[in-house]
């Protein structure tokens, strides 16, 4: 919570730096003692493991940057000199591609937190519209990177993506051409998305000061959903969530690892790694895992302009989220027990569209053509924002929520709610 | 229960006119070999890929390219690891475009191009100058570079050794194969541009190895492997030591982490 | 992660020392590739050595062969510019040091330290003032002239006259037979 600093600079030094730039009293209150609820479970280390991932991607995106280089008749080999001749460039490259899958990893685990504790609610709004403007830079910033290895999926993404703006009526071609430079996907296409691949990311991490800044007015949530009460409720944030999040770090890094070292194409596509040609096109586009979902959208709509509405109005529709969930009892899941059925049906439906966002336009699966599950998919997204979230909060009847945290923690723990 | 038996009922019945129909066009899946570099400890065997080598160079080579090798991979760790002095003798052996000579010249009287031998730091020459005279020389088609084949192929090496030892397998009652094609029950579509590339001794092993089609395929496999992935060995061996340095700071945290939490809950 | 005071504990335990240490090992571990990967890569090393082929070089003939981006001067030297060099004091030079990777610093500028085998000279040809790249046979000392600020080098390739501190600096290179020589 935003309050009084404690912060007692030592004499000498510490008081003259803090008289004229207090940086060390900012990160004492925002790093140090920032009463943090004790309660904080697994769910919520995801925050500082994002920003963990951030850090990594800017200095392995740095290092790449002294090697690669953005011209496509030399993107392609230049990578290649990355992986073979640079030293340890292979790891560079292998952690900045599965960074940013591990990156996106996280980011879905901290957004499905959020919604399941409430954290979007009264008065968090602006924290979570940050958070969804991060999570449409982190989209733009990987669509840009992985063009950039001029790759088969490289180009023929870049394509398919800067086509859908061609959609729009009437002016819709000339934003495609504007965008590329070109009449088509090419080298100016590549140069400025290289320039914009290297910009993104400081504007994200601009943005997540902002969110971090807006995170520490009210403080943060916590599974219980229900505010602090008493400092008896909350711990400082060192040493109790710097080690917490460390371990937990550390076992993320462990996963990132293990794909690093010993799976690094895992999450890649074999195509990418055949040089960009204008003249074939892949059997089968796809985009990176992370990007499925909202590609299965785009592809249950026959109409191209109105695939393209879809899948951006689903994006849009986070924005709303604080107002579309009418219940203003309780902020979490955890005492709300119909709303959390819909809500893992909600997952369901969300891992249903990645499958089929992976799969050929015309699969068939059991006999089903996965394009009606899409639609089902696309269907269940929009319902369980725009219907489900607001008439649920006024019809459902919300569990008894206890009177504290420190009572639900340090009291009584059969008291406790499961999750 | 019910409900699953129906559905798997329904599925096998589905299943059986489309194996029907997509039985003649669809690749097999890819041949189920062993490759010694697979798996988390994995190393690439160096007599196959020396042998390798010699494969792609005296049957592959023709045709495919291999351009994001440079000789001196050949004597670096992790890879075929041959002699320095071999690796000069192989460079040595190829012969490339020479830059302008004192006068200027880039061609001899007669017009053909000055040539030089390669030097360690020059990388493997592509046997056709361009794609359309790559074309040309193959019907049409055109041979892939090999230096990233199996990492750019679903299935990778198993993938590449079941097209290359599938090629010209028995054709089937019913198929009909294009002209100037061959039949490979492993490629997708099955009538593929490339000839069966491997016959019983298409080389002769300089280490005395049995050269079976099998063997062959193995070892070129092998060095194709490491011809897209020179760095598999170091990032293996790297990993092993992130990994149990990492599980071990795991623990000391957790342990921190019991610690400082002893008596908050 | 590392123990400092807080409110609750103020000991410095060891399971606090013992991680601090431990992930302090392993960031500095991290940082090294983050250094290393600058280094030059192995496309660079592999063309950090050139051979140089002698047979076609006549005598009084000044070769200039690219090598690690800078010029490299292969000179057959003709006997009168070899007797020239070897009649020069040393202790006149405005260098008196020889300036040759392959020996210790302090080895004097004789002929005998600036060419190996007499009558092959082999110089990198960076001037030593402001690093332009001199011109052979021109100046006052039968050497090379920089026309940049007028230094004179001799035919042992040491500074004479002019601007430029040192002798024009000879690069490590072996004789891998009597008609090719390795540099680097």
């Amino acid at each position: 919570m935003s309050g009084q600093s404690t912060y007692n600079p030592k004499p000498g030094f510490e008081t003259w730096l803090d008289q004229r730039l207090p940086l060390p009293r900012l990160m004492h209150d925002t790093m140090q003692t920032f009463p943090t609820p004790r309660n904080l479970n697994i769910w919520y280390t995801f925050g500082g493991i994002l920003t963990f991932c951030l850090g990594v991607q800017i200095l392995t995106g740095i290092v790449l940057a002294m090697h690669y280089v953005a011209n496509a008749g030399l993107a392609f080999d230049s990578v290649e000199r990355i992986m073979r001749d640079v030293n340890y460039g292979w790891l560079m490259r292998y952690v900045h591609s599965n960074g940013a899958s591990m990156f996106f990893l996280a980011v879905y685990i901290h957004i499905f937190r959020g919604l399941y504790y409430g954290s979007y609610k009264a008065p968090r709004e602006l924290i979570w519209i940050l958070g969804v403007l991060i999570y449409l830079l982190m989209m733009a910033t990987a669509f840009f990177g992985y063009v950039l290895p001029w790759g088969q999926m490289s180009f023929w993404g870049a394509t398919v993506i800067t086509n859908l703006f061609s959609a729009i009526p009437g002016i819709g071609q000339h934003i495609a051409t504007w965008l590329w430079g070109d009449f088509a996907v090419g080298d100016a296409t590549l140069n400025r998305f290289f320039s914009l691949h290297y910009l993104l990311p400081f504007i994200i991490a601009a943005v997540v000061g902002l969110h971090i800044w807006a995170l520490h007015v009210p403080g943060n949530n916590n599974p219980l959903g229900i505010d602090v009460k008493s400092p008896q409720d909350t711990v400082p944030f060192h040493p109790y969530y710097t080690v917490k999040d460390g371990f937990y770090l550390c076992l993320f890094v462990i996963v990132f690892a293990g794909f690093v070292f010993f799976a690094p194409n895992f999450f890649g596509n074999p195509d990418n790694y055949q040089p960009a040609n204008p003249l074939v096109t892949p059997p089968d586009i796809v985009p990176e895992w992370y990007l499925l979902p909202f590609y299965a959208m785009l592809r249950s709509i026959p109409n191209k302009l109105f695939g393209v509405i879809v899948m951006a109005g689903a994006l849009v529709t986070l924005v709303f989220v604080p107002w579309l969930d009418t219940q203003r009892a309780v902020r979490s899941n955890r005492f709300r027990p119909l709303m959390k059925q819909f809500y893992y049906v909600f997952i369901a439906a969300c891992l249903l569209l990645m499958y089929c966002g992976a799969q050929s336009v015309d699969a068939v699966r059991f006999g089903v053509p996965l394009v009606w599950a899409a639609r089902l998919g696309t269907i269940y997204y929009y319902l369980y924002f725009w219907v489900l979230m607001p008439i649920i909060g006024l019809i459902e009847t919300p569990k008894k929520l206890p009177a504290s945290i420190a009572q639900s923690v340090l009291g009584d723990t059969a008291a406790a709610p499961a999750e | 229960m019910r409900k699953a038996l129906l559905s798997a009922a329904a599925l096998g019945l589905m299943a059986i006119p489309a194996m029907a129909q997509t039985a003649d066009t669809h690749a097999l899946a890819p041949k189920d070999v062993a490759f010694s570099f697979e798996g988390p400890f994995g190393t690439y065997d160096r007599g196959a890929l020396q042998r390798g080598f010699q494969v792609y160079k005296e049957v592959c080579a023709a045709c495919h390219a291999l351009s994001h090798i440079a000789f001196h991979n050949l004597d670096e760790k992790g890879g075929p690891e041959f002699t320095e002095p071999q690796a000069k003798a192989i460079a040595a052996g190829y012969k490339l475009p020479a830059g302008p000579n004192d006068k200027g010249e880039t061609t001899d009287d007669k017009g053909q191009p000055l040539m030089r031998p390669a030097i360690l730091a020059d990388y493997f020459p592509a046997p056709f100058p361009n794609e359309e005279a790559a074309r040309a020389s193959n019907g049409g088609a055109l041979p892939p570079d090999l230096s990233m084949i199996v990492k750019a192929r679903e299935g990778g090496p198993q993938y590449v050794y079941s097209i290359v030892t599938g090629d010209g397998s028995p054709v089937p009652a019913g198929f009909h194969v294009t002209a100037n094609k061959y039949y490979d029950p492993y490629y997708e579509g099955r009538n593929i541009s490339m000839p069966p590339p491997l016959k019983v001794n298409s080389v002769t092993y300089s280490d005395g190895t049995k050269a079976t089609v099998a063997q062959e395929a193995h070892d070129v496999v092998t060095f194709l492997s490491w011809a897209s992935e020179p760095k598999m060995e170091e990032r293996k061996r790297t990993g092993f030591g992130v990994l149990v340095f990492l599980v071990v700071l795991a623990g000391l945290l957790f342990k921190a982490y019991r610690k400082v939490w002893k008596d908050a809950h | 992660m590392t123990a400092t005071t807080s409110d609750t504990a103020t000991r410095r335990d060891f399971i606090y020392v013992a991680t601090g240490g431990m992930a302090a090992v392993g960031a500095a571990a991290a940082v090294w590739p983050f250094i290393d990967q600058m280094n030059p890569t192995a496309a660079v090393l592999a063309l950090s050595s050139v051979e140089v082929p002698l047979a076609a070089i006549q005598p009084g003939q000044n070769v200039v062969v690219k090598w690690r981006g800078h010029p490299l001067f292969v000179r057959r030297r003709t006997p009168k510019e070899i007797a020239e060099a070897k009649a020069v004091d040393v202790s006149t030079l405005p260098d008196p040091l020889a300036n040759n990777d392959g020996l210790p610093d302090n080895a004097p500028a004789t002929d005998a330290n600036r060419a190996t085998k007499p009558e092959w000279l082999v110089l990198i040809g960076v001037c030593t003032h402001l690093g332009c790249t001199p011109t052979a046979f021109e100046g006052d000392y039968g050497g090379w002239l920089c026309h940049c600020h007028g230094s004179m080098y001799d035919t042992a390739g040491r500074i004479r006259k002019g601007p430029a501190p040192r002798n024009l600096e000879v690069p490590i290179y072996t004789f891998l037979s009597d008609t090719r020589i390795k540099v680097g």
